[in-house]
């Protein structure tokens, strides 16, 4: 029954290994002797790239826990894809805030295991274990610069929040198991399916307690408290990483375990969701607007895209499980592209991350200013870029199951959100005010990795047909 | 219900049982209070200040550090009483946590985490090789 090939855990340990090296490079480094560390994180990442592209249609399976189906292994590419433009962004950020590097990178590739682990489990235990991987490696990145109070407090609020909110998990694992007598999604679902217990209390508080723990690392609301004071208070760069990587593994493993072991179920949960998916959407956006700090805003405004990829969620059909996958790959370069700018215009001493620093950008950076303009068109989601097909495909989703509803909210919210986007767009284009200057000049790295995530973001709006087809694939093989 | 009972008769005995003997002796107990019996009970020793006191940071480090690896050992011993069943598959597992944790135990080792006491210094260099010199110098504490 349990198989021992390693095959679907690969990817994981290539990026594990890299983590491990890193570690051992940080340990034996002489004091003030710099290191390549991240050149390290991105050969391992890439290797893990590779692995999953090898994986392809094979459906490896690793001792009956860990698989690594095309949807996992689509989401693993996503999640990569994230970790290489994260490293690409932080070294200038590293080296202005000084930051520990080794320990940085090593916590940063510890945690997308943790992801990586959460897309390909297949058993309710092996998703909390990952949960709580990613998690405190979050944790840590959130309060790395340990000298900074906003920092400390605002790992400390994430920290005992996420241990809350993964009791919440655990506990709904507990309840499914005494129900059904496994942990495993597979048996879970036959079980259910077999029985139709649907109107079973225990099985209903075990689904529910699952949706809190889910919802809470997703941000819907209204488990979203964390989010904007975790998000404000981190380094940018890590506040991009968490905001995309954390989300694309939460709502991958969500996805896997309400559409496949707890389909049978879905007229009892689909309402709730639809709940939480609608005021997610709306409460990010309306609190959005109110925002003068630009963290803050995109914060809301990614707790709305969470709320954008549950509506997906909702729909449950096929169009919505392979909008959820694109969602995830627009969202997520689109996301980490904002952070950048963000992170590469802050100073050590202060974020300048109001909406006032950002006057006059497009005079004293106009290549950053121009970026930031396609990147917040994209969340936004006009045409020419990735964040339109995104949000067109969820909602064409969301219609396909007849939830008219839940679609007119989405369009709704975001053509309320374009407005805060566009604030932004206006304050860097046509307000005289010079933007703060920026003391460190921009390293040819981190301008290369915007390039990277403006590329992705144009390629998947205008050209969306290959990864489209491409993230078809990849849930007709588990649901 | 039925099995249940035996719970229930367990829980009102042990429940009972306390609370029978604290009101007994309370009743029935002579009282003779001396200073040292009214005193926090301390392991035989007397009390001495207050017991939130500032402790050195090393002893959550080095409890934490031990709580790591003491894990370890709890996952060796069901993988020794499953070798067997286990074998390669087990074998190769068990090997890749190890040294999953020797990396761990080589960098807090490298970064001093390990040093106990108040000349551990950040910007410490490694020393020359000592030499037998060197050694002589420390064993008898004679310059030269």
């Amino acid at each position: 029954m349990i198989s021992s090939s390693f095959d679907a855990i690969i990817p994981m340990l290539c990026v594990a290994l890299a983590g491990l090296v890193v570690l051992l490079a940080e340990a034996f480094r002489g004091r003030d002797e710099k290191m390549p560390i991240g050149g390290l994180a991105i050969i391992g990442l890439v290797g893990a790239g590779a692995a999953s592209i090898l994986l392809w249609n094979r459906n490896a399976t690793s001792f009956g826990v860990v698989t690594a189906d095309n949807f996992s292994l689509f989401v693993n590419l996503v999640l990569i894809g994230v970790g290489i433009l994260t490293v690409m962004f932080s070294s200038q950020t590293i080296e202005r805030d000084g930051i520990p590097a080794g320990e940085y990178y090593a916590v940063m590739l510890f945690g997308i295991v943790g992801m990586m682990l959460m897309g390909q489990a297949t058993d309710l235990l092996v998703i909390f274990l990952a949960l709580e991987t990613m998690s405190l490696a979050v944790y840590v990145l959130t309060g790395i610069r340990r000298e900074q109070q906003q920092s400390t407090e605002a790992a400390f609020k994430y920290f005992l929040l996420g241990a809350f909110a993964s009791s919440f998990f655990l506990y709904g694992v507990a309840f499914l198991y005494g129900v059904t007598g496994s942990t495993s999604l597979d048996r879970i679902g036959t079980v259910i399916a077999a029985q139709s217990m649907s109107g079973n209390p225990m099985i209903l508080l075990g689904v529910g307690l699952l949706i809190v723990g889910f919802a809470f690392k997703v941000a819907a609301v209204p488990f979203h408290m964390w989010s904007p004071d975790a998000y404000e208070g981190a380094p940018a760069v890590v506040t991009g990483f968490m905001s995309t990587g954390v989300k694309a593994a939460a709502v991958a493993a969500f996805v896997r375990v309400f559409l496949s072991s707890l389909e049978p179920m879905i007229t009892d949960w689909a309402p709730v969701l639809w709940l939480i998916a609608a005021a997610t959407m709306v409460l990010g956006t309306v609190v959005g607007v109110a925002q003068t700090s630009l963290k803050r805003m995109l914060a809301y405004s990614s707790i709305a895209h969470g709320g954008y990829l549950l509506a997906g969620l909702v729909a449950g059909n096929d169009v919505g499980k392979a909008a959820i996958l694109f969602y995830l790959a627009a969202y997520a370069l689109t996301n980490l592209g904002a952070f950048g700018v963000i992170a590469l215009l802050g100073t050590r001493e202060r974020a300048n991350d109001d909406l006032r620093d950002y006057a006059g950008l497009f005079k004293s950076h106009p290549a950053l200013a121009v970026l930031m303009t396609f990147f917040l068109l994209s969340l936004g989601g006009f045409p020419p870029t990735a964040g339109f097909i995104a949000k067109w495909y969820v909602f064409s989703a969301a219609i396909g199951s007849g939830y008219y509803g839940l679609a007119i909210i989405g369009v709704l919210s975001s053509v309320v959100s374009v407005f805060f986007y566009l604030r932004i767009v206006v304050m860097m284009f046509m307000t005289d005010r010079d933007a703060r200057p920026v003391p460190a000049p921009i390293t040819t790295v981190a301008y290369a990795g915007l390039v990277l995530s403006l590329a992705g973001v144009l390629y998947l709006g205008v050209l969306p047909t290959a990864v489209i087809d491409f993230a078809q694939a990849s849930i007709s093989t588990i649901f | 219900m039925d099995g249940w009972g035996g719970i229930l008769l367990l829980a009102v005995i042990g429940v009972g049982f306390g609370i029978v003997s604290v009101v007994l002796s309370y009743f029935l107990g002579p009282r003779n209070p001396t200073p040292e019996k009214l005193a926090a009970y301390e392991c035989g020793m007397p009390p001495v200040g207050d017991a939130r006191e500032r402790q050195s940071v090393k002893f959550y480090l080095i409890a934490m550090i031990f709580l790591l690896f003491d894990i370890e050992v709890a996952f060796l011993y069901p993988w020794a009483l499953a070798m067997r069943q286990l074998s390669w598959p087990g074998l190769i597992q068990i090997t890749v946590f190890f040294s999953i944790l020797v990396v761990g135990y080589i960098y807090i080792w490298r970064k001093g985490v390990l040093d106990w006491g108040p000349e551990y210094d950040p910007d410490y260099k490694r020393p020359p090789k000592p030499g037998p010199a060197v050694v002589k110098r420390y064993r008898y504490g004679t310059r030269n």
